[in-house]
């Protein structure tokens, strides 16, 4: 067996194109997705004119100055703004494709938000090249400015808490410049109470003063109520979330998982069925099984040949993304043992693929065409699908190695879940492809 | 015929693909230095007949009586790796079949096939007839006194035809048996010292190029002419 995987690699070694694309897919795939999870996709670049440059942008709501550069700074939480000089400059940066969309405020902000008539309008400019890029571009901006809205009218709740507060306490109040003091409720209560008692009991004004007393009690009773009411205004839903099933892994170290379970399923699936189909191509498979190599020998070379230069080429590509993106270490044994079992898991299939073609290249396409759909598959989310397709796609799912693969990578790399679980799985239909694969084996001869 | 002389027999092969039956009883032998030729039309059973004789097939009756020390198989299509030169896909089947000193059998080969020049290329780039004498020569690493070939001469121009049974024929005459299947009547006529016939699965003569000219008994006659008359008579 051991001549028999020196020849495949002297093969491989003479396959330069095979060869580059084994070593330059997973690296060109680590680099790239690094390269995206680095810069994250809630920064794109978006041209940003400012209106408001040079005059002033602070507004006066019920005695409080707002300063709405500072609010509208919230915006850039979550893009990453290009200042430019002009709202022409701004629109034909997005024309060129420099930047993804344009936010433009008017220099008539201020005055609009001053005036309370109408509500200060933001412009924003993007190309709607396809409905997945106008909706991001929505939502990213729509979230943004709603962040930007929330805030000022925390800030606007807020003034007009204090300004209830003074007509149900009373105090001081200062309006451009001037102060004054405010009676308030509360007072005017306590002035009303004295002056009832000095009425003579039963008199007609003392009857009037009681309804008066008692409205400015119910309305100072009613005004305590207001910052709670305020409060749901400013806030009307709060969200509490609360997962039930799955762990607690960021999109960064799932992307992670998800690049080298891709990895992994392509380059073990297509070596096996490769190298198995090409024993069959080049006709040497019936003098091999001649007494020289076992069929089950055979089919363990190419497995061990398929499962140890993937996950060579998988472990390049982590180091790689780690680069990027932080790496637990210290769980190196575990990922190591995740990629070994789920190699041998798609290395099973792909020798049950391999002997099911008559030649590499058909082999090859049956590689391509089954595993691209079943990643797919195993990637559609509960609630996305109706509940009869959505048992079905778990059921297609749990019956191919790329699930258990990308979920035990998953628990091996974030801590996500048990590892022990995917583990068996992946052993389990090793065997069973395994089987498949030395039953194909009998159309070889 | 099972005498000491015999190196190997098969006695009332049967083989069946489902309802068809492949081989019907058919018994040979043949001994040390002996050139036997394996003819019949398409789908007579000849490379059946061979894969058994081979061991690739297990016959679903009958057996073999006197199994040679070694059986050297040659399929019709090369089974050679492309990717690697003639001697490294020499070197491989060598290890392969364990010989104890690869080295030293390698260039042996080298030397029978007449390709040590071409030693170092990659079978790839070899005409059909080096392929097959790579080819030949990897059935002989073991140094079987059987050697079973499977159309050897197919895809070959009348000149590789030549070398080719040069070569063959220095192997008979070191005393290995030969045993061939063939379509090509005429190097059934000018090599084979048996002749065995098969049609349908049935073995329909078994003996020399001259009895069976004998036996269709017909003059004038070239032994393509004489095959097909044969054939004629037994309703093929």
């Amino acid at each position: 067996m051991r001549w028999l995987l020196l020849k495949d690699l002297q093969i491989l070694r003479r396959s330069p194109l095979l060869v580059a694309l084994l070593v330059l897919y997973p690296i060109v795939i680590a680099v790239l997705i690094g390269f995206a999870l680095s810069r994250g996709p809630e920064k794109p670049e978006v041209a940003f004119y400012n209106g408001l440059a040079g005059q002033s942008a602070v507004v006066e709501l019920g005695g409080d100055r707002i300063d709405l550069a500072k609010e509208g700074r919230r915006l850039f939480d979550a893009i990453d703004p290009v200042r430019v000089k002009s709202k022409e400059e701004a629109i034909q940066k997005v024309r060129d494709g420099d930047v993804l969309g344009a936010l433009i405020i008017p220099k008539d902000l201020a005055t609009n938000i001053q005036s309370t008539l109408e509500p200060g309008t933001v412009e924003v400019y993007y190309n709607a090249e396809d409905p997945a890029k106008r909706q991001y571009v929505e939502n990213t901006i729509k979230a943004q400015v709603q962040t930007a809205n929330g805030a000022l009218t925390k800030r606007v709740a807020k003034e007009a808490l204090q300004l209830l507060d003074l007509i149900s306490t009373g105090g001081q109040y200062t309006f451009l410049g001037q102060s004054f003091d405010v009676l308030g409720l509360q007072r005017a209560e306590s002035i009303l109470t004295r002056a009832r008692a000095e009425l003579p009991a039963g008199s007609a004004e003392r009857a009037e003063l009681d309804r008066v007393i008692a409205f400015g009690k119910l309305a100072r009773e009613n005004l305590s109520f207001s910052d709670d009411v305020l409060a749901v205004v400013g806030e009307p839903i709060r969200v509490k979330a609360t997962a039930l099933d799955g762990g607690s892994t960021s999109l960064t170290s799932f992307a992670v998982a998800l690049a080298v379970a891709v990895s992994l399923m392509f380059i073990t699936l297509l070596l096996a069925a490769g190298t198995l189909a090409l024993e069959r191509e080049e006709n040497a498979f019936a003098r091999l099984v001649r007494g020289l190599v076992s069929k089950t020998g055979l089919l363990v070379e190419k497995a061990g040949l398929a499962a140890g230069c993937s996950v060579a080429v998988c472990l390049v590509m982590m180091v790689g993304l780690g680069l990027f993106v932080d790496l637990d270490w210290g769980r190196f044994p575990l990922w190591l043992a995740a990629l070994a079992v789920g190699a041998l898991a798609f290395a099973a299939l792909g020798l049950a693929i391999g002997g099911l073609t008559r030649d590499v290249r058909a082999a090859s396409l049956l590689a391509f065409m089954l595993c691209l759909p079943l990643a797919f598959l195993a990637l559609v989310p509960s609630g996305a699908v109706a509940p009869a397709l959505y048992d079905l796609i778990r059921a297609v799912s749990a019956v191919f190695p790329f699930k258990p693969s990308l979920d035990a990578l998953d628990a091996a790399l974030n801590d996500a879940g048990g590892l022990g679980g995917p583990l068996l799985h992946l052993a389990a239909l090793t065997l069973a492809f395994g089987a498949l694969g030395r039953l194909a084996l009998r159309r070889f001869a | 015929m099972e005498t000491a002389t015999v190196t190997l027999a098969a006695r009332e092969l049967v083989k069946r693909y489902g309802d068809r039956t492949a081989l019907r009883h058919v018994s040979l032998s043949a001994g040390p230095g002996e050139l036997v030729a394996v003819i019949g039309p398409n789908g007579a059973g000849k490379t059946t007949l061979l894969s058994i004789l081979a061991g690739i097939q297990q016959p679903d009756e009958g057996e073999l009586t006197v199994l040679p020390k070694g059986v050297g198989w040659v399929p019709q299509q090369a089974a050679l790796y492309g990717k690697l030169t003639v001697e490294e896909n020499l070197f491989l089947f060598a290890r392969l079949e364990r010989c104890p000193n690869p080295r030293a059998t390698v260039d042996r080969m080298l030397e029978l096939s007449d390709l040590r020049e071409r030693a170092r290329d990659q079978v790839s780039t070899l005409s059909g007839g080096n392929r097959q004498r790579v080819n030949i020569a990897i059935g002989l690493l073991a140094e079987p006194e059987v050697l079973l070939l499977d159309e050897p001469s197919a895809a070959l121009d009348p000149r590789q035809r030549a070398r080719l049974w040069e070569f063959i024929l220095r192997l008979a005459g070191v005393g290995t048996t030969v045993i061939y299947a063939t379509h090509n009547v005429q190097e059934a006529d000018r090599y084979a010292d048996q002749l065995i016939v098969l049609a349908d699965g049935e073995r329909l003569f078994d003996g020399s190029p001259r009895e069976l000219e004998q036996e269709v008994g017909t003059t004038g006659l070239d032994f393509e002419e004489a095959f097909v008359e044969f054939l004629h008579g037994r309703g093929h």
